[in-house]
Order: structure tokens, then C-alpha cells, then sequence
């Protein structure tokens, strides 16, 4: 049967909201199929506004890599802002697509991508505006399988209630893989229903439902076990990991949006997962290990990309783009072919030390000089020493200097406020490290107008990660930290000037670190948060501390548990942890002595170079280190 | 530190009509010139770029539609590093852009006429269509004639420079209620066409709308699918407007005669021409 749009009746109500040009689809390179002729449907979210969602490379390399099998149809679908919420319930339109602009209720899968915890409450306005009940035990086999996956779906217990089913790790190939059990189930006719078909997801292994496991709790509230509650369902779940990404060059096709969004560039992952070892960084610690995209293959998507989008900026994406094997000549080769064409290359997430000159002077050999970033992330060396940064203050320096005599002007700085074992002084030693790079900057060029900018966030601990077990500063003490930093900077006459601050208070990050570690009975707070009006928690202007403060309060009053003991307390090691059945490869004890070594400023080197330290992943998932180089260079474009 | 040498110079400008049709009128300007841009490059024309360290692209356009106006004719104009044929750049770009924003005519610029004020100066006036859902016919009748009727029709607004008060009917030169459009319609609705002179500040379809509401009570029950038809220099004897690409392509100068353009011109309150005509007409 088909399924009709519903844009004719959205678009009489499109002159009421704001941009309505998010509402409408009709990106280039987006695509509409046949809905009588696929099988199984996927509808595609990203739970934050248009403009955040739609560059998402997760959800668009899903988008397309579905859409190029035969028999199976992908669909886009976005937060709406709240007075397009507000439209669409006055005059009943549900949750749709932008594509097809079809409800989402109508499709088999409603798949999710979490890059942060904050996007929940809007999963849940897309539930509720889709007409599909909330909690997943409400709903029946007319409804799709409520899917999450993207690196908060490591730790789903807090939306466990909600969701059907969640995955860890890359997406490409399982995406594919639960299409054909889809596939397969309604062929025969759907037999089991919904349940059956969750079942037969999970039991491979790589699909992790939430209702097929039990929770149990000790009187004090701590976990007592989590364990599979039928037969034939592992005790375990274990993330994918893509091992050759020269054979998934995706995007291909680019989606080209008319409305303007955050990003607005044609990126390219040159590698996935990090092995520098950061150890509060969860995204590192879950896409172990490097797996790089060769040069020959970055070439090729580079000038498919740019062709199929018409984009003028091309982003290297990775976690330290600087350590691809074959950066230097990935780079000249890139700036040597779009050389005249005013195309420009940059290059996010530049580690100090991997940083070089010559690099960043190919990278703006396209025409914009770009500000140069780096991330020290601790203020003191003692400080970085417990987060494994390993990066000194002399190498930083070293690095600033040679980028002023470039003539570069400004750079930018990034640190983490809140950070285990913390003290006052850690905070303060960030002034001097601003002071001393703008000092270097006009003993190097002589001139006055060198500018600094640091830019702090809130340090929240994170599941698979060695901080895992650590407590999290409250945000009273982040916020005495950093206004103690801003009048020290303020009360600097020979350097204050030149150094900008940019930070946030603490309360949000204690909300996130509730998201971030919490367990099943957190669903009931956001919920409750939900239902009390909260939505778009990643804007300040939307989140609101008081609500999930007073909700948090009134939902978890039963319990022996509360917002203080999910963030500020510290964990010992043989507590059960809300994902200890999710498995990243990471070896706990493994993660454990890191954390033991974080607090005795013990630092762990990067196993590209180094030998394996045994964190476990490997041998795990039976994966491996892939790098390079190649020994290949890109070589000129032909231009037709 | 400027490095690199100069960029390549105009050597070539063409001027550009185009249409925002369909859900596409919900662009912004803003929107409308992102597009532009990367589909100039995605179908390889050589548009000049302007130096210094953000380079942009030379492309020119005059005062748009307002986002969730549709538009028969909005025009751009693009500065080439080399010369090429119109037909051909129409055709590519049309081809480059999503559906909805479609390229309907490419003339040349005759060499010496190449001011890019020339062409904003020649749209005075602007032909536009307004459909009113669920609006009577006799209604939208009578209060056209109210408004015509009327010396003056204050509206109020808030524009850039706060909120202000101007007569919306001076710059009214026809407007009229198209029966047969309105009864060829596929809903009951009513269907206005007005010509309106750009003054400053510009009126509006919507101050007109409100200008209606003021005197004659007309409150149209949704919003209104407002349509740019047309823009160009006002012909005084008959009220309507004429080509504003016209002069460029009279131009003796022109080295080249693709000289189909012209049903741009031509009955524009008849028949709204599509790009795909302009296309077939050409080839
Ligand atoms: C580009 C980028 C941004 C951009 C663009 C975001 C966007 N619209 O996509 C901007 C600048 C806007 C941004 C903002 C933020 N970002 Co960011 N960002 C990145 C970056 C550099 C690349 C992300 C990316 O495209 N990865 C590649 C894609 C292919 O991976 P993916 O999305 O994870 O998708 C794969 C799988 O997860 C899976 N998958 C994903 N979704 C789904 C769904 C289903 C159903 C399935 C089956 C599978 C699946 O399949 C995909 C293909 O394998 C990463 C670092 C990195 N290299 O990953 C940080 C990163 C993701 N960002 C991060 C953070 C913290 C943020 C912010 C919260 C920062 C802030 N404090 O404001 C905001 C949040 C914005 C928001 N509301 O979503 C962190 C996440 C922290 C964590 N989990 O530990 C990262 C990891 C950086 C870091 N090291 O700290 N970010
Ligand atoms: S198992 Fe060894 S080689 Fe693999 S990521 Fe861990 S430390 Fe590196």
C-alpha cells in the first residue's frame, strides 16, 4: 500500500515557521525510491535542528549506503524546532521524512544516531510526534523497531526503556546485515511478530535489546547483575568495526542542503578510530584501533565529492587528523590538484605535536588561512599527564612560535576544566601557558597584534573510558575554577589583552554526566524532563538546569540513588557498570590500571609505534592496526 | 601576506533569469546564492572570483523574493573568465541546480554596457499573482475595488529600520481579480495579478494583502501563495512591464544570435513561461 506524503498538507503551514526551507528535503543528491518496492524501510534520524543533523556523516553514509540495495529504501528525518512542533500537533501532521515526506510510523526501522546523550528528549518529541508509543513494551507489531546507534549508544541504558534495540560501533555493516534479517522475517510472513524478529537480531550477538536483559539492584542501588533474561541471547554485545574503509568510500554522493548549516564543507574520514590513548576521551577508546583510508582512496573520494556536491571546502576528518601515515603527502597532493580552483582543505582535531608547518602551509595554499587550533587540554604538565596528553608546554611553544613567524596571528586553544584529581592551580597554569604563547608569538614577529583565544569545556566522564570510575568535579567548583582563571587573565596588563576566554558554567556537564553514566532508571528522568517541556538540550538557550534538577529530584525519590551519586561519586572497581555487558573490545582490567596510572601521572604510549599494550581490543574483536604508508602519491587531476 | 597571483579578470558577463518554483520558493536569498555558487562549479563555468583572502565568486543579484515567495523572474548576473555561449550555460546550470530553482533565459551583456546597476535599474515594477485559499470571488472582487478606490492605504510594518507606516496604494499601478484563473483553479480560491512600482520602502503583495484587510475586511483564511511573474521597466501606455533583458539583447554588439529568449518577454501575464519552453524553443 502506499504510503502518501504529507507534504500537501504541511505546506500551507510553512509560511508560520521559522526557516521553513529545513522542511521541505529536496537536498542534492537526496533521493525519493519507490516505497512498493522495498521491502525493508529505514527512516534515518539525527535528533538535533536541521542544520546540526543534516551534515551528520553517520546518518548520511547509512542514508546511502541503504538506499544503493535494491529492495530497501533509507529516509532523512530531523528535530523540529518547537514551533514547528507546535504547528504540527494543532493540525495533526506526524513526524515525517524530508524526503518522501512519509511518517516515520510507516517505516520497519527508526533509526537514531547519537553523537551526544543530550539529544534524548528530542528522541522522545520524535516518538510522541510519530504517534509511536514511547516506551518500546507499548508497542505493537505495527510499529517500527526503535534502533539507536552512534557513540552514545555504548552506554543506552538511561533511554533503555525506549529504544527496541541499539548497536555499537560502525554502522555500515550491520545496518546492511539487519536489513536482510528484516528482509528475511517478513518474507515469511512476520512469524513471532516483533518479538521474534528482536530475537532474532539479538542473538547474533551484534544487536543489543534492552528488554531481553534484566537489571538487578543491590539495597544501596548499585547494580547487582545485568543478565540475559531468555535463552539463546549472549551475555555480551560486541561493537563493529569496519576493517577496510578503502572498500566503504562513503559519502559518495555528498547531500547538498539548500538552508545553511553548521557545516558546509565536504568531509572525508582519512582514518577511524585513535590509539594516542587520551584517557577522557571515549571516542578514542571506543573505535580502536586505526584503521586509515589509503591516499589513493581519499584522492578518489575527494574529487567524486567535490564533482557531486560543487562544495568549496574539503574537511579531513578523523580523531588526530595529523597522524594519518600519509598526511603530508595527502595534503600536497590535495593542494597541488585544487591549486587556482579556490578550493580550500582543512584539517580539524590538529594535535600539537603531530602539527608541522609545512602542513598547515599546504592547507592554506587554497586561498583562506584558516585559525590554527590546538588542545592541550590540562593546564599544567602534571594535569596532562594524568589525562595522557603527552604534549609539554615547550613543545607547544616550539609549535606557536614557528606558526606566528608564518604569519599566522591567532590560535586557539582547548582545555578541560573539571578534570580527575584536579586543583585550583592546574586551572590557573592555563594563564600562563596563554601568557607564554603570546609572549612567543611577539618575541617571534615583533608586533603587538597576536592574539590567543582559550576555549574550556566541562569535563564529563564517560563509559569505556579509564575515567569511567572517576567522580566528576560538581559544577560549583568548575565555576570557581574558571572565574578564578578569568581574573587572573582580567588582572594581566602586559598580556590579558591579547588572550580571549571562552567558556561555559558547569551545570550543563553535570546533566550530560547523568546521560553519560546513568542506568536504566535515569529514563524515568528524562522522561519526566520531557513531559515537562524539555527539548534541544545541547542549546543553552533551551536547556534548562532547574527542570532536570527538579525531575530528577521527584523521579528518583524512590530510590536509594539520586543526581549526586550518578556524577559526583566515584566508583570502585569491582561495581557492576550500567554497560559492562556492552562490550568495546576494552579489556576492564586493562581500563582500570590506566585509571590507576592517570592517578599516579603515569603515562601510556601510542601503540602504532610502540609494542601492543594488551587494552584488549584486538584480540577482541579480531581486528587490527591498518596504516600505512602506501608509498603512493596522488597524481594531477586530468581537468575535462 | 597576499600570495599567489592575481585572479583572472571578467572578460565575459551574462545575465541571468530564473524562476524559484514549488516548494523551492521556501529558499532564502541567502539560500538561493549558496546554491548558485556550487552549482557554477559543479558545472564547470568560469565565473571570475574577487581577490584578497576570501575570495567570492563575481555573481551579482538583484533584490529577491522574500523566502516563501515563489518566482517567474529573479535575475543574477555572473562575471566569466571566458566567453561562452548562453544557450549552453543555461542548460548546464539548470541542470546543476535541485528542481525548483530553474535557469530561463541567458543573454549576453554587450561589451561597454556592462555596468551591473544597469539591470537593477531597468526592474521599476514588479507583476505579481496572489492566490487566496477559500476566499470568495465577489469578496476579493469588491475589495480590489475598495483598495483602487481608496487615496491612500496606510499599512504598518516592521522593516529593517523598525516599525513604519506608508501608503501602500500609490505604488499600485493595475490590479485586478483574475476570473478565469481563479475559477480554472483546482480549490475554490481567488487569484489577484497587481503590478506594483519598487519604491522604498518596497510595497509588498503582503502590504497589500494587509492594506485589503484595512479596507475591506478581506481576511483570507491561510496564507496567501504569492508568485512574482514579472519585473522590468513599466511600459506607461499600457501599465504592463516589458523585458528587462530586452536592451542587452537588441544590442548590435551581440556577437552571437540566440535570439529565442524573446518569449520571456511576451505575454507575461498569460502564460508563465517555463524553462523547459525556453529550452525546446532553442534548440
Ligand atoms: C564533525 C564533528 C562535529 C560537527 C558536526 C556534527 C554533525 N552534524 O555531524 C560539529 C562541529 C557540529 C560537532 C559538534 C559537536 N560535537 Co562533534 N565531532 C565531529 C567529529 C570531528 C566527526 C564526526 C563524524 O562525522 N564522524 C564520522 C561518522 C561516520 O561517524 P559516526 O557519526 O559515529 O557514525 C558511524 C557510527 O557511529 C554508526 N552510527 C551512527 N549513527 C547510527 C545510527 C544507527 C541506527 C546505526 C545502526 C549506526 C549508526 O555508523 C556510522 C558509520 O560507521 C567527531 C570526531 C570523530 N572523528 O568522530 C566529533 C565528536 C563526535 N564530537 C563530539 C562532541 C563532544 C561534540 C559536541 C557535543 C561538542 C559540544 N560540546 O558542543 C557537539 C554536539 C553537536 C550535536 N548537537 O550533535 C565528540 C563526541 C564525544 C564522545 N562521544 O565521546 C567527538 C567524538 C569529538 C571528541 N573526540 O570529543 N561535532
Ligand atoms: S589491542 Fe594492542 S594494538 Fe590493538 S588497539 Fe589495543 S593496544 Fe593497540
Amino acid at each position: 500500500m502506499p504510503i502518501e506524503s504529507i507534504f500537501p498538507r504541511l505546506e500551507p503551514l510553512l509560511p508560520r515557521v521559522q526557516k521553513p526551507i529545513q522542511y521541505v528535503g529536496g537536498e542534492l543528491n537526496s533521493q525519493v525510491k519507490d516505497w512498493d518496492e522495498a521491502q525493508v524501510r529505514w527512516a534515518l534520524m539525527y535528533p538535533d535542528a536541521y542544520e546540526v543533523g543534516l551534515p551528520n556523516q553517520g546518518v548520511q553514509i547509512l542514508y546511502e549506503i541503504l538506499n544503493e540495495r535494491a529492495g530497501t529504501l533509507a529516509e532523512r528525518t530531523y528535530s523540529v524546532w518547537p514551533d514547528m512542533e507546535a504547528v504540527m500537533r494543532e493540525h495533526g501532521i506526524p513526524q515525517f521524512t524530508v524526503d518522501g515526506h512519509r511518517p516515520v510510523a510507516a517505516f520497519d526501522v527508526f533509526g537514531i544516531s547519537f553523537s551526544t546523550e543530550l539529544g534524548y528528549t528530542n528522541m522522545l518529541t520524535a516518538l510522541d510526534l510519530a504517534g509511536v508509543p514511547l516506551e518500546a513494551a507499548d508497542r505493537t507489531d505495527d510499529h517500527p523497531i526503535v534502533l539507536a546507534g552512534g557513540h552514545a549508544a555504548f552506554n543506552p541504558e538511561p533511554i533503555a526503556d525506549f529504544l527496541d534495540a541499539a548497536v555499537l560501533g560502525d554502522g555500515e555493516e550491520i545496518a546492511l546485515a539487519i536489513t536482510e534479517v528484516i528482509r528475511e522475517w517478513k518474507g515469511e510472513g512476520r512469524p513471532g511478530g516483533r518479538d521474534e524478529l528482536l530475537e532474532r537480531l539479538a542473538r547474533s550477538g551484534g544487536v543489543y535489546v534492552p528488554k531481553f536483559f534484566d537489571v538487578s539492584y543491590l539495597p544501596d542501588g548499585r547494580i547487582q547483575r545485568v543478565a540475559p533474561n531468555r535463552p539463546g541471547i549472549p551475555w555480551r554485545v560486541d561493537k563493529h568495526t569496519v576493517m577496510d574503509l578503502d572498500k566503504w568510500p562513503y559519502p559518495k554522493k555528498p547531500l547538498v542542503p539548500l538552508a545553511e548549516t553548521v557545516h558546509e564543507r565536504f568531509s572525508v574520514e582519512i582514518f577511524r578510530g585513535c590509539t594516542r590513548g587520551c584517557r577522557f576521551c571515549q571516542a578514542g577508546m571506543i573505535t580502536r584501533p586505526v584503521r586509515e583510508r589509503s591516499i589513493t582512496t581519499i584522492g578518489n573520494m575527494v574529487e567524486e565529492g567535490l564533482k557531486q556536491s560543487g562544495f568549496q571546502e574539503v574537511g579531513l576528518l578523523s580523531l588526530s587528523s595529523a597522524d594519518h601515515s600519509e598526511i603530508g603527502d595527502v595534503a600536497k597532493g590535495l593542494a597541488d590538484r585544487y591549486e587556482g580552483t579556490n578550493t580550500s582543505l582543512s584539517l580539524p582535531s590538529t594535535r600539537v605535536d603531530a602539527f608541522n608547518i609545512t602542513l598547515a602551509n599546504e592547507f592554506s595554499r587554497g586561498g583562506r588561512r584558516s585559525g590554527l587550533t590546538f588542545a592541550p587540554e590540562g593546564g599544567s604538565e602534571r594535569m596532562r599527564k594524568v589525562i595522557n596528553k603527552m604534549v609539554s608546554e615547550d613543545d607547544l611553544i616550539r609549535t606557536v612560535t614557528t606558526a606566528y613567524e608564518n604569519g599566522w596571528r591567532q590560535v586557539k586553544l582547548y582545555f578541560m576544566c573539571g578534570l580527575p584529581t584536579e586543583e585550583d592551580e592546574d586551572v590557573l597554569a592555563i594563564a600562563d601557558m596563554a601568557r607564554r604563547v603570546i609572549k612567543a608569538g611577539r618575541d617571534a614577529t615583533g608586533r603587538r597584534d597576536i592574539r590567543c583565544t582559550v576555549s574550556i569545556g566541562g569535563f564529563v566522564p564517560k563509559p569505556h573510558t579509564p575515567f569511567q570510575w572517576a567522580a566528576q568535579c560538581d559544577h560549583e567548583t568548575v565555576d570557581r575554577r574558571l572565574k578564578a582563571l578569568k581574573d587572573e587573565l582580567r588582572g594581566d596588563k602586559e598580556y590579558g589583552r591579547a588572550i580571549g576566554l571562552r567558556y561555559h558554567d558547569g551545570q550543563p556537564s553535570v546533566i550530560e554526566g547523568l546521560l553519560s553514566r546513568g542506568d536504566r532508571r535515569v529514563g524515568r528522568v528524562v522522561r519526566a524532563v520531557w513531559e515537562d517541556g524539555g527539548r534541544f538540550d545541547g542549546w543553552t538557550e533551551h536547556f534548562s538546569y532547574q527542570r532536570w534538577l527538579a525531575c530528577a529530584d521527584e523521579a528518583l525519590a524512590d530510590e536509594p540513588v539520586d543526581l549526586d551519586w550518578f556524577t559526583v561519586r566515584e566508583r570502585e572497581e569491582v561495581e557492576v557498570l550500567p554497560w559492562d555487558h556492552l562490550d568495546a573490545g576494552l579489556d576492564r582490567e586493562w581500563l582500570w590500571q590506566d585509571w590507576q596510572d592517570a592517578v599516579d601521572e603515569t603515562e601510556v604510549e601510542d601503540c602504532r609505534w610502540t609494542p601492543c599494550y594488551d587494552c584488549g581490543v584486538c584480540p577482541t574483536m579480531g581486528t587490527e592496526i591498518q596504516i600505512g604508508p602506501t608509498g603512493r602519491k596522488l597524481l594531477p587531476l586530468n581537468v575535462v | 601576506m597576499p600570495e599567489g597571483p592575481a585572479p583572472a579578470p571578467v572578460i565575459h558577463r551574462l545575465r541571468v533569469r530564473y524562476a524559484k518554483r514549488g516548494r523551492l520558493r521556501f529558499t532564502s536569498h541567502r539560500d538561493i546564492s549558496r546554491a548558485v555558487e556550487r552549482a557554477v562549479r559543479r558545472a564547470g563555468i568560469p565565473v571570475a572570483f574577487s581577490a584578497g583572502f576570501s575570495p567570492h565568486p563575481k555573481i551579482s543579484y538583484t533584490g529577491a523574493a522574500a523566502t516563501g515567495v515563489a518566482s517567474e523572474a529573479e535575475y543574477l548576473e555572473l562575471g566569466l573568465t571566458e566567453i561562452r555561449d548562453p544557450a549552453r550555460v543555461q542548460a548546464q546550470l539548470d541542470a546543476a541546480l535541485p528542481d525548483g530553482l530553474d535557469i530561463c533565459d541567458v543573454v549576453v551583456v554587450p561589451p561597454g554596457s556592462g555596468k551591473p546597476s544597469a539591470l537593477a535599474e531597468r526592474l521599476e515594477a514588479s507583476e505579481w499573482r496572489v492566490r487566496l485559499d477559500g476566499v470568495a470571488h465577489d469578496d476579493a472582487a469588491a475589495a480590489v475595488a475598495a483598495f483602487l478606490a481608496a487615496g491612500t492605504v496606510e499599512v504598518e510594518r516592521l522593516t529593517k529600520k523598525g516599525r513604519r507606516r506608508f501608503d501602500a496604494r500609490s505604488a499600485v499601478s493595475s490590479f485586478e481579480l483574475d476570473r478565469r484563473a481563479s475559477e480554472a483553479a483546482d480549490a475554490p480560491c481567488a487569484i489577484l495579478r497587481m503590478v506594483v512600482r519598487h519604491t522604498t520602502p518596497a510595497v509588498r503583495p503582503d502590504d497589500i494583502l494587509t492594506g485589503l484587510r484595512q479596507v475591506a475586511d478581506l481576511a483570507p483564511p491561510s496564507p496567501p501563495l504569492v508568485t512574482r511573474l514579472a519585473q522590468g521597466p513599466l511600459d506607461a501606455a499600457t501599465g504592463g512591464l516589458t523585458d528587462p533583458l530586452g536592451p542587452d539583447r537588441a544590442s548590435p554588439e551581440r556577437e552571437t544570435a540566440h535570439a529565442a529568449g524573446d518569449v520571456a518577454g511576451a505575454e507575461r501575464s498569460d502564460v508563465v513561461p517555463s524553462a523547459d519552453a525556453v529550452i525546446s524553443a532553442r534548440s
